[in-house]
């Protein structure tokens, strides 16, 4: 059997670093818009304003991208290295989005982004742009493939288990793309790349302006972030609120979690603003509610009831104990493949496979389970409740006062008041961590939120990891904390630098702070 | 839907092309970096080294990420188990390559010669670590490798990361590090003038040297020295995947089994020779970019000519032969295959072709004039 220090392990490698590398995902993903505006204003109007704005924002863009791509091989590589029973299981769906990934986004993105660096004095104006604008598709097409690889690990559509080959089988590839869960995650994902791009430009032009330099170049980035922000952060709610709103089983446990909702109430379900959940004795302590709000964001409805966590516990329980059926069958079968009986039996059960699986972490043979391990594996199904109710808080909580920012932002912006705004400029620039802290969040909501599971309902995470040793796992999270320290001090270091110096570094003569030759 | 048998062997070829194309894509940006503190010996020169690459390397780096990314999709069985059972050997690539980004990026945005010198080692380290690696394992891919499945296709690794580093695959590694480098040598040769130029001639005649030697001696040693695997059972190739359904024995000579039935992939080691011999003369006669796609050729040869040998097994087990990982047993489904191959087929034309376009927008030889022209945007 595995040991559980293993799992753990690898879980904690695989989200350090996941969360690290999406510390500049996020960024690449809306600044690169940023750049394609600005560069669209300086093709349109011929100003050598904009083209400055979109060649410095770039540099500091650059900085960030060659982190993104140093941190995101590492994951491609953690299925394989740390994950080799869940790339096996589910390799022939899960591999599939990885490698369109590759050919339709990252090659586009890397081999424009050469370009867009290097080609300014090789390429047409419109060339240019066109090359920008590609740069910008592939990265926010990379987003879309990850996310239905993502999507389909929440709600596992299209696919079937199969006893001979001994892992899932994809049947319908149209319905792993259109994936509900796949799509509102994307769409929720990128505007919150945008918001960051957007709080980015916003922080350091306030900065210039508060400082009173550069102060043409910084009141037009400080623009077309707040226009750029405003839409965005609009989107992420709206689009988080779709994430909500899904029929999916994972997104109903997660919900109940997040919600800190241990009894199925009558419809439509009140929504906890403020709770004290009590995880032992399966209640809140203390609750402020809104009634209704929760049954109508969660089923678009005024008479869908949202199943409480000890009603989404009862069904487990049940199907815990035919999936202990579907483990036996299947064994039979691996046996000897032309056991009519138990192939029989199998396909009665095979449904609820992945929940008899999920005993396998305290018991060899799941025929051995006792009642006790069944309780242990029924109460595994749900996860933990005041990390996901508070998490979830966070990210929600930031996401309303980056809305409040943004529309000062831009209401000032509109007005052409906001360079004389110490308040709204100061406001402005201590956000600067706030998307980032929502992006780890909400990151954090998304895959805690589907535990035991790495596949949900389908495959338990304590099956997926790779037969290692501890000591390997100490050795290679030692390395990663190692590395990423020293690129991030690097990171920061250069991205600071550049901040501060701003556009003078790019050596053209106009601005303060010119660099040096 | 095309039949099961020929998908499998479809897919073969295309993880073979992909493996090709990242050894002469990536191959050469690679090379580049393992050269750079010897053939550039001042800032200037050094810059223009990195430069030749610098629009490029990123894409490049693609088909690695591409070549990862199709294995998981195809061959899920053979990405898990030799990712999973070269744990280290994986990390110190990966780790390798974390070098390259930050190197080019970060190297020229500082004024200040330890900082620039540090990021030259780093991308040699970048360009010089994982073709080694990748040569060793691709020899110990034909010693058979210690790994077994349970019936639910668990994978268990028993070696450890020093037995990986054994005399034949060392061999090997040097076969790989010296084509890649000698690939990277030529690419410079295209691509600079003046004194890089000519130190970049001398390692090309040092390195395609050095492959030569070490790939004839590798095919030596394998011939008298080292057992293949031969499937005894009979294989139905277009049935489902199940690597335990076979047995396996090891017997002298089976590595040239392929060749002595398929007389014509002898054309495949021929090729690698002539290949960098080739590149030599052309490189030396000034047909540069001829040059860089005869050492390309060789690079074919080469991954060919093992490709070739090991058919149609791709990961042998020298733990359990019966769990070895074959083309027609480690697959994906058919449907899977299917509709990858398809995508295949739709995007690597568009990518050839764009790629070239951005070859061809930044070609031409890099000068230190040009360096110095854009020292606030160049690397």
């Amino acid at each position: 059997m595995v040991s559980e220090q293993l799992v753990d392990l690898s879980r904690l490698q695989f989200a350090a670093t996941a969360l690290y590398h999406f510390l500049f995902v996020p960024l690449t993903i809306g600044m690169v818009w940023i750049l394609v505006i600005m560069e669209s204003v300086y093709v349109m109007t011929g100003k050598q304003l904009y083209k400055d704005m979109t060649r410095f924002w770039g540099k500091l863009f650059g900085i960030n991208f060659a982190l993104g791509v140093t941190t995101g091989i590492t994951l491609e590589f953690q299925f394989g290295t740390n994950w080799a029973y869940y790339s096996h299981y589910v390799g022939n769906i899960f591999g599939a989005p990885l490698a369109i990934e590759g050919m339709m986004a990252f090659f586009l993105e890397s081999t424009m982004i050469g370009l867009f660096f290097f080609g300014w004095d090789r390429l047409s104006r419109q060339q240019h742009l066109v090359v920008t604008i590609l740069m910008a598709l592939g990265s926010n097409l990379s987003a879309l493939w990850i996310l239905i690889a993502n999507g389909w690990m929440q709600n596992p559509v299209g696919a079937e288990f199969s006893y001979e080959t001994m892992r899932m089988e994809l049947t319908d590839f149209w319905a792993v793309l259109f994936n509900h869960d796949a799509q509102a995650k994307f769409v929720h994902t990128v505007s919150a790349g945008y918001v960051t791009g957007a709080m980015f430009v916003l922080s350091i032009s306030s900065w210039y302006l508060l400082k009173k330099r550069d102060v043409e170049f910084a009141k037009r980035s400080f623009g077309v972030a707040a226009a750029f922000g405003f839409a965005s952060v609009c989107s992420v709610i709206v689009l988080g609120d779709e994430s909500g709103y899904s029929v999916g089983e994972a997104q109903q446990t997660k919900m109940a979690a997040l919600e800190a909702m241990w009894e199925t109430e009558p419809a439509p379900a009140s929504f906890n603003v403020i709770a004290l959940p009590n995880e032992a004795e399966m209640k809140n302590d203390f609750a402020i509610h809104i009634p209704w709000v929760m049954g109508i964001i969660g089923t678009r409805s005024l008479d869908k009831q949202i199943p409480g966590i000890k009603e989404i516990k009862a069904k487990n329980r049940e199907r815990i104990l035919t999936g202990i059926q579907a483990v036996t069958a299947l064994n039979a079968l691996r046996a000897s493949p032309n056991d009519e009986a138990a192939r029989k039996k199998f396909e009665e059960h095979k449904a609820d496979l992945g929940f008899g699986l999920l005993l396998k972490k305290y018991v060899a043979d799941v025929r051995d389970a006792t009642p006790e391990m069944i309780e242990k594996a029924v109460n595994d199904t749900v996860p933990r409740v005041a990390p996901m109710f508070w998490s979830f808080r966070v990210m929600v909580g930031l996401g309303m006062l980056m809305l409040l920012l943004f529309s000062a932002c831009l209401w000032h912006s509109v007005k052409g008041t906001f360079a004389n705004k110490p308040w709204l400029l100061k406001w402005a620039l201590f956000s600067l961590p706030m998307p980032w802290i929502a992006c780890e969040v909400g990151w954090f909501v998304a895959e805690y939120g589907r535990q035991p599971w790495t596949i949900y309902g389908v495959l338990p995470t304590h099956l997926s990891v790779s037969t290692l040793s501890v000591e390997s796992l100490y050795g290679s999270l030692a390395g990663f904390v190692v590395f990423y320290t020293v690129l991030l001090i690097v990171e920061m270091f250069l991205m600071i630098k550049f901040a501060k110096q701003g556009p003078g570094s790019l050596g053209t003569g106009r601005y303060a702070n010119e660099a040096h030759h | 839907m095309l039949d099961y048998t020929t998908l499998k062997l479809i897919w073969w070829l295309l993880i073979g092309v992909l493996l090709v194309g990242f050894a002469i894509m990536d191959g050469h940006d690679m090379g580049v970096g393992t050269l750079l503190p010897f053939v550039g010996k001042d800032d200037t020169e050094r810059r223009v080294v990195i430069n030749t690459v610098g629009p490029h390397w990123d894409g490049n780096q693609v088909w690695f990420v591409t070549a990862g990314g199709a294995l998981f999709a195809a061959w899920p069985l053979v990405y898990a188990t030799a990712f999973s059972g070269f744990y280290w050997a994986m990390l110190a690539v990966l780790w390798a390559l974390f070098f390259r980004p930050v190197g080019f990026d970060y190297r020229s945005k500082i004024h200040n010669d330890t900082w620039r010198r540090t990021w030259d080692w780093c991308l040699f380290i970048g360009g010089f670590v994982p073709p080694l690696i990748f040569g060793v394992a691709f020899g110990n891919l034909f010693l058979g490798v210690p790994f077994s499945f349970d019936s639910f296709l668990v994978s268990t690794y028993s070696g450890s990361f020093w037995a990986l580093l054994n005399p034949f695959a060392l061999l090997v590694g040097v076969v790989s590090s010296a084509m890649i480098t000698f690939h990277g040598a030529i690419y410079l040769v295209h691509r600079t003038q003046g004194e890089v130029q000519r130190r970049s001639l001398r390692a090309a005649a040092f390195f395609g040297g050095l492959m030569m030697l070490a790939f004839a001696a590798a095919g030596v040693w394998l011939w008298t020295g080292i057992p293949g695997y031969v499937i005894q059972s009979a294989v139905d190739t277009g049935g489902l995947p199940n690597p335990l359904a076979k047995t396996v024995v090891r017997e002298a000579g089976a590595w040239f089994a392929n060749y002595e039935r398929y007389p014509a992939t002898m054309a495949l080691p021929v090729m690698g020779f002539v290949g960098v011999l080739l590149a030599q003369v052309l490189a030396r006669t000034g047909r540069t970019m001829a040059a860089f796609w005869s050492s390309s050729l060789a690079i074919i040869g080469v991954i060919g000519t093992a490709g070739a040998a090991l058919f149609p097994f791709i990961m042998p087990s020298s733990l359990d032969p019966k769990s070895s990982l074959t083309v027609w047993d480690s697959v994906s489904s058919q449907v899977t295959l299917s509709i990858m191959f398809w995508v295949s087929l739709l995007f690597m034309p568009l990518i050839i072709a764009y790629t070239s376009w951005a070859y061809r927008v930044m070609g031409g030889k890099v000068t230190s004039a040009y360096v110095r022209e854009n020292s606030h945007s160049a690397y």
